[in-house]
């Protein structure tokens, strides 16, 4: 990601168009992330689940029109920690253009695409916590942590301008393509503190928790591999060949680690799971996320194979230590964010991408795994403290956690006084395929009569 | 009369609700249940986190027959329902004082 602010406005149109394209595929990210995790929460949590997801696309828009660009991609002040106030209200981005001569973009394209990697960097943070936060709280929190977390991290990682650009990126010159500080280190560390603040839910590791419908994971998981495209393709921010090694790459690693995970279930478990071969292809996603650019298609595979098998051990690290990190977001996309930033110490060549550098196995020496060590910790740190520290903040004074009746009788009714699946006015029908668990949900919808009588017809 | 009631396992419900008809049985009552025996649950696996799942899906049938019949109907439904391996279910009767047909007030044994 070059980025270099130049006044000229002329810009390329195919580069352009495919930078737009990626911020629409990214966008579908979030509403792909709800289902994913949507489906692997109770029934009676699965709208609440979805739900924060949605919140984030339109909270973090508003956000990032008003003030977030412009502390992410504003003229750099405080060597390079944070972007300044230049941009407020996207002041001055109409006719301004970013990237090199020749291939350069409209920096509104450039703004939008980027608006959608903070959406769903701050979604992937209601997995940590599902089932048990209050939306008032979630709203508070994510504004927060949009401004004082996501904001600052990615300009460390993702502005570049001539030197004076964010200190990870521009300055200590660590490698990371698409964002595996930013959005995957970055949501891992965060979700840690947000699930040590919140604590655990009911019942955890007592009562079961099972996913209530593998097939919406299913769907979220492919949906959000067809966005990933856009999130590591995009990240080229042009559309040449270097774009197509880095799509080739995303397929590449996605594909492998979905094999790695289920590799590892059959052997250590017996079976390979669809919720694994799904969470599989996201780790993998996940590895090559800073790593797509950088190595060749080759690399890529041996990204993917490291990322779904240490995943798929990683997601059990939350049992040894006693944090409910519900949907494993410490487990997937901060460890597989950590798996792909220290691969490219190894994996990385010029031949690839000369803006990049040499890793260890192509005799780069390990000077490039130092620098993705000082980026991958220095993100990981700041991201634990100040979200534990905003959650906290939150949570005495609007409060997060929701009470154990809330919580007992599912989000969905006591959050929005919803239910997700309503079959009381579907017949039985046959008994053929009897096949409910046992465990039906306290506080569903029940047979209830109208409270209020729907209005008389002429009466309007 | 007798009320007999089965749990049983949910794909020998056709075989049961077939056999019935064949020994002549006219109406019968079936609901979802679900339980545990001997058999216990099954476990379950997600994302290498182990699951006991102890409550197993049932079909309970519901019949109610005259005195005469009742030893008769159980034996039907043990043949019917049986697989022979474990969680096959239980069958028992219990005395029933009064049916009444709620279309033409009947009672006892025409109500059947």
């Amino acid at each position: 990601m070059n980025l270099q602010l130049v006044g000229v406005a002329t810009v390329s149109p195919g580069d352009t168009a495919w930078v737009l394209m990626s911020a629409a595929l990214v966008l579908l990210m979030t509403p792909a992330l709800a289902l994913f995790y949507g489906g692997m929460v109770r029934a009676k949590n699965v709208l609440n689940m979805i739900m924060m997801s949605f919140l984030c696309m339109g909270l973090i828009t508003v956000i990032w029109v008003i003030y977030g660009y412009s502390l992410t991609f504003g003229t750099d002040v405080g060597g390079g920690v944070l972007g300044g106030l230049n941009y407020l209200g996207l002041e001055g981005t109409l006719d301004a253009v970013v990237g090199p001569e020749g291939s350069q973009i409209p920096m509104l394209a450039f703004s939008v695409f980027q608006l959608t990697f903070a959406i769903i960097t701050a979604s992937l943070l209601s997995g940590a916590v599902a089932d048990r936060v209050k939306f008032g709280g979630w709203v508070f929190f994510i504004g927060l942590w949009a401004t004082f977390v996501y904001f600052p991290i990615a300009h460390w990682a993702f502005f570049f301008d001539g030197g004076n650009g964010g200190w990870i990126a521009d300055r200590l010159h660590a490698l990371d393509f698409a964002g595996g500080t930013a959005v995957e280190i970055n949501s891992g560390a965060s979700a840690l503190a947000l699930a040590l603040v919140v604590g655990k839910r009911m019942g955890w590791r007592r009562d079961p928790m099972r996913p209530h419908s593998l097939p919406l994971v299913l769907l979220g998981a492919g949906l959000l591999w067809f966005g990933w495209f856009g999130f590591n393709a995009g990240s080229a921010l042009a559309s040449g060949q270097l774009t197509a090694t880095v799509f080739m790459n995303t397929q590449v690693a996605t594909a492998t680690a979905a094999l790695s995970w289920i590799l590892v279930e059959k052997i250590r478990d017996g079976k390979p799971t669809t919720l694994g071969v799904a969470s599989g292809a996201v780790a993998g996603a996940v590895a090559i996320t800073p790593a797509c650019g950088f190595v060749t298609p080759m690399g890529a595979l041996v990204v993917g194979a490291a990322g779904g098998a240490i995943c798929s051990l990683a997601v059990g690290l939350k049992y040894r230590f006693g944090y409910d990190d519900s949907l494993d977001v410490v487990g997937v996309h901060g460890v597989g964010g950590l798996v792909g930033m220290i691969s490219i110490g190894f994996l990385a060549t010029v031949s690839v991408n000369s803006a990049g550098a040499d890793g260890l196995f192509y005799g780069g020496g390990a000077g490039l795994l130092g620098r993705q060590l000082i980026a991958s910790g220095a993100t990981l740190a700041y991201a634990l403290i100040v979200t534990a520290i905003l959650a906290f903040i939150v949570e005495k004074t609007v409060g997060l956690r929701t009470s154990p009746e809330h919580e007992y009788a599912g989000l969905d009714i006591s959050e929005h006084a919803e239910s997700a699946y309503d079959f009381t006015g579907s017949s039985a029908g046959a008994f053929a395929g009897v096949g409910h668990g046992g465990f039906g949900h306290a506080g569903g919808p029940g047979s209830g009569t109208l409270a209020t009588p729907p209005p008389t017809e002429g009466n309007s | 009369m007798k009320l007999v009631t089965a749990v049983i396992k949910p794909f020998k419900l056709d075989d049961v609700k077939n056999a019935l008809e064949a020994y002549g049985i006219n109406g019968l009552t079936v609901s979802e249940a679900s339980g545990y025996g001997r058999q216990r649950g099954h476990t379950e696996v997600y994302r290498g986190a182990e699951y006991t799942v102890d409550l197993v899906p049932k079909v309970r049938v519901e019949v109610l027959v005259d005195d005469d019949d009742a030893e008769s109907v159980v034996d039907v439904i043990i043949k019917s329902a049986q697989t022979g391996r474990i969680g096959d279910g239980k069958v028992w009767m219990i005395p029933v004082d009064s049916v009444a047909r709620v279309r033409t007030g009947e009672r006892g044994h025409d109500a059947l």
